[in-house]
């Protein structure tokens, strides 16, 4: 963060056109994306706790809602990561189911949103729905879904119908299973049930209506078995950040889980999300905003740029750095010194696998003109393998400072509505979560901009979405 | 064989009671039983009365049909879950079907389970085959081969994918950067009759090795259990079920048994009457008791040589569960769980070797 953006920060002027007017009284929405696997943990920190363990998870939880926060979200990964047929050894692996573990965080927390990461391509409409209900029962009104797609036949061998569902057709089948979703948690009508034990009988005749449909994407007849939660439905978070996912989102999400965390990436998402919103007939304000991101605090900007330095440098060891290049050149690299220049020989044929589960998919294709392309910055700047990959790997931290600054440039983000808040992505767990609750939020309290106790019970309301039924 | 042994004890917590026309002496509104609070108040009571298992009864459809009683019903994973954080003694035995869910989630699901229990996890394994059932995934109904095969095929991968991951795969290796030993973490490369699953789960082994895997007496799958639970109209029918999974190699024996007492100034019998004109409950496939305490103290004393332990299927919780805890468990010798220990301690089963481990 430059000078000039902490002086903008500080104005109330600020004419950015996010397709939300300016809002004073705006509030940061904070919520924790746990991703349990990949790079961005330091598991090699002495004061990570081990990632499987349900008081890990517990601690986690409860640190949050010491700090307000709106929700604890969890990934999912449905094969673990492998690197050239080898299940993949330098990063954290191994995680809970998402629904079960936050069944179990339900009994063990009494306010925070508990989110599932839960795709529309190896699941069945009426199982998942039904278990997300069922999450959304137990913890009164607490629970979200993170719908995500996974279309390739890689993670598909752990499945009936492994790769059975055509690329481009995953949204497609994503709106057919989230509308399927949406049906059966509104088959009940809301006095479904009969008042008192001697009544005729249990659920008033008719009251519960069965649900079918019938594609070649979404096949199925049922009959749901769980009313409303008290917030009405779980809250439907969406991350995909191209058009087929901005479209879903625009038509069914009530938060979108975005990947823009500078300002103007920020503002212009915010504007097309919202231009789409419109198209749907809803309004700004019935879709919140969070994008994932990283916060490196330090109590001087030097000791957070430093401290950005040291996180970067685990995240992307020299063994890591290794096997980041050896998804695209195709074969083993390890008798390449970490230190030295880029490998001279080759990649291998073809394109990347699509399928290992450690590229995002942004990056899955165009190669050898990326390799290219860091041949030529390797030369031209003196990069060695590993500090070149330090630089182009994906996973840098969004806000670096103190957390003075990183207040004000947050309450700059949610007063333009460029955003509505952020997903964390923590480095050390629970550490670098401690410093947030401890340090961040209060700054944040002092500006205005962030709740100091929770005024509501349900996931919804800590949002500030409207009902569910009432028009956006 | 278990004559030197005490009986446990496990309960169905489905609900409000076994009988489907339970929720009218509820003595609750009908809603109630789909709130959180309840699903821990049920578990809570039988925890502190000493039982080693809890089951959660499930299916995919609504418990009742499109009749007169109960439509509502909490996916049973999730209330097992849901209460895993809340108790510290008791088994979690969630019913999950294989039919109607994929073989892979299943099993994760069960491993996350025994995780969050510190490992107290067992699966009732369902099989749930009507039309109806299999219609919410859009399959077509199965033969009774198919669904045979169908059900161990999932018990099968399920068993594997636990063992995937060896106790000691996360090595944490600063000094080599590996946060697991990659030939510790296992494909599975599983074909069954119908699919095929790669491996390994995304869930490192469950504290208990394996889940305790509880398979109900019809399914005849003994050879794959870890707990057969006998469904049998009459003490010689049960002995002689019990006897044959016994010989399958079974090392614990469960038997299902229904409880109608006296309750709330009514005899057993009229009560059942009262609830049967109202719905009727199938009688002659489970052992069931209908009458005093006293003789259900002496219905569990017959059994104890006969098996290891005895699911209750209260017709009532409200009623007969609270008379069981009343007037039967203060005289009855079971052996209840140690806190802190994990299911198989509590069930005399040893901690499984895993099948990758040379």
């Amino acid at each position: 963060m430059t000078d000039a953006d902490l002086e903008t920060a500080m104005t109330s002027t600020d004419s950015v056109d996010t397709g939300a007017p300016y809002d004073p009284d705006a509030h940061v929405h904070l919520g924790v994306f746990y991703t349990g696997v990949g790079p961005q943990i330091i598991w090699s920190d002495p004061t990570v706790g081990p990632h499987v363990a349900i008081e890990t998870f517990v601690d986690l939880a409860r640190l949050l809602e010491r700090g307000l926060f709106d929700a604890f979200f969890l990934g999912e990964g449905l094969r673990v990561r492998e690197n050239r047929g080898r299940v993949y050894d330098l990063d954290v692996a191994g995680r809970p189911d998402a629904i079960t573990q936050l069944a179990a965080l339900a009994g063990a927390t009494e306010h925070i949103g508990l989110v599932a990461t839960q795709n529309t391509t190896y699941n069945f409409p009426v199982d998942l729905a039904r278990r997300l209900a069922s999450l959304d029962l137990v913890s009164d009104g607490r629970a979200g879904w993170n719908i995500v797609t996974t279309d390739n036949a890689w993670t598909g061998a752990n499945f009936r119908h492994g790769g059975w569902l055509a690329h481009e057709r995953r949204y497609e089948r994503a709106a057919q299973f989230v509308e399927s979703a949406l049906a059966l948690w509104s088959s009940w009508e809301p006095d479904a049930v009969a008042d008192g034990p001697d009544a005729k009988s249990w659920s008033l005749p008719g009251a519960i209506t069965p649900v079918e449909r019938h594609t070649d994407l979404v096949d199925f007849r049922a009959t749901a078995t769980v009313p409303a939660s008290r917030q009405g439905r779980p809250v439907l978070f969406q991350a995909g950040d191209s058009d087929g996912g901005r479209d879903l989102a625009a038509r069914y999400a009530d938060v979108v889980f975005s990947a823009n965390t500078d300002f103007d990436k920020a503002v212009a998402y915010a504007r097309d999300l919202r231009a789409r919103l419109a198209r749907n007939g809803r309004s700004a304000d019935s879709l919140r905003i969070l994008p994932g991101a990283s916060v490196v605090l330090g109590a001087t900007p030097q000791e957070a740029a430093d401290k950005a330095r040291w996180v970067r440098e685990e995240q992307m060891s020299p063994a890591r750095a290794l096997a980041f290049f050896e998804q695209y050149w195709g074969t083993d690299l390890s008798g390449y010194d970490p230190d030295g220049p880029l490998p001279d020989i080759e990649p291998v044929d073809g394109e990347l696998d699509p399928s290992r589960g450690t590229i995002p998919i942004e990056l899955r294709t165009g190669k050898l003109a990326r390799i290219a392309e860091w041949r030529e910055r390797s030369e031209r700047e003196g990069l060695s393998i590993v500090a070149l990959a330090r630089e182009v790997a994906p996973g840098h931290p969004a806000f670096v400072g103190t957390p003075s600054q990183v207040a004000d440039s947050w309450t700059r983000y949610v007063r333009t509505r460029a955003v509505d808040g952020f997903n964390l992505l923590p480095h050390l767990t629970p550490g670098s979560l401690i410093d947030i609750v401890d340090t961040l939020v209060p700054e944040l309290q002092e500006r205005g901009a962030y709740r100091t106790e929770y005024t509501g019970t349900t996931l919804r309301e800590h949002l500030a979405l409207p009902p569910v039924g009432l028009p956006g | 064989m278990t004559a030197d042994r005490p009986l446990l004890l496990a309960v169905d917590l489905d609900g409000d009671g076994a009988h489907p026309a339970a929720w009218r002496d509820s003595g609750r509104s009908p809603a109630d039983v789909l709130s959180p609070s309840a699903v821990r108040a049920a578990v809570a009571l039988a925890e502190t009365a000493g039982f080693a298992l809890a089951t959660f009864d499930d299916a995919p459809r609504p418990p009742a049909g499109e009749g007169l009683d109960a439509a509502g019903r909490i996916e049973a994973g999730t209330r097992a879950a849901y209460v895993s954080t809340l108790t510290d003694r008791i088994g979690l035995a969630p019913t999950l079907h294989v039919t109607t869910t994929e073989p892979f989630h299943l099993a994760t699901q069960l491993a996350s389970l025994d995780h969050a229990s510190r490992g107290r996890a067992a699966w009732v394994v369902g099989a749930a085959d009507a039309a109806d059932d299999l219609a919410t995934i859009g399959a077509p109904a199965l033969g009774a081969d198919d669904l045979r095969l169908q059900v161990r095929d999932v018990v099968e991968v399920a068993r594997r994918l636990w063992d995937s991951w060896q106790d000691d795969a996360v090595i944490k290796d600063v000094a080599t950067g590996r946060y697991l030993d990659s030939d510790r973490v296992h494909h599975v490369d599983f074909t069954g009759h119908a699919f095929t699953v790669k491996g390994p789960l995304i869930t490192p082994r469950p504290p208990q090795g394996q889940v305790v895997v509880v398979a109900p007496s019809e399914l005849e799958i003994d050879d794959l259990a870890d707990v057969v639970l006998v469904a049998a109209p009459d003490l010689d029918a049960v002995r002689a079920r019990a006897d044959r999974a016994r010989a399958a190699g079974v090392r614990s024996v469960f038997v299902d048994l229904e409880v109608v007492l006296d309750a709330a100034g009514e005899s057993a019998a009229d009560r059942l009457a009262r609830l049967d004109a109202a719905t009727g409950w199938r009688a002659g496939r489970r052992l069931r008791h209908v009458g005093t305490a006293a003789a259900l103290v002496d219905l569990l004393a017959a059994l104890a040589p006969v098996v290891d332990g005895v699911r209750l299927l209260p017709a009532v919780h409200r009623l007969d569960l609270a008379a069981v805890l009343d007037d039967v468990l203060p005289v009855l010798t079971y052996r209840a769980p140690a806190a802190g220990a994990t299911l198989r301690e509590s069930l005399g089963l040893p901690r499984p070797a895993n099948r990758f481990v040379a």
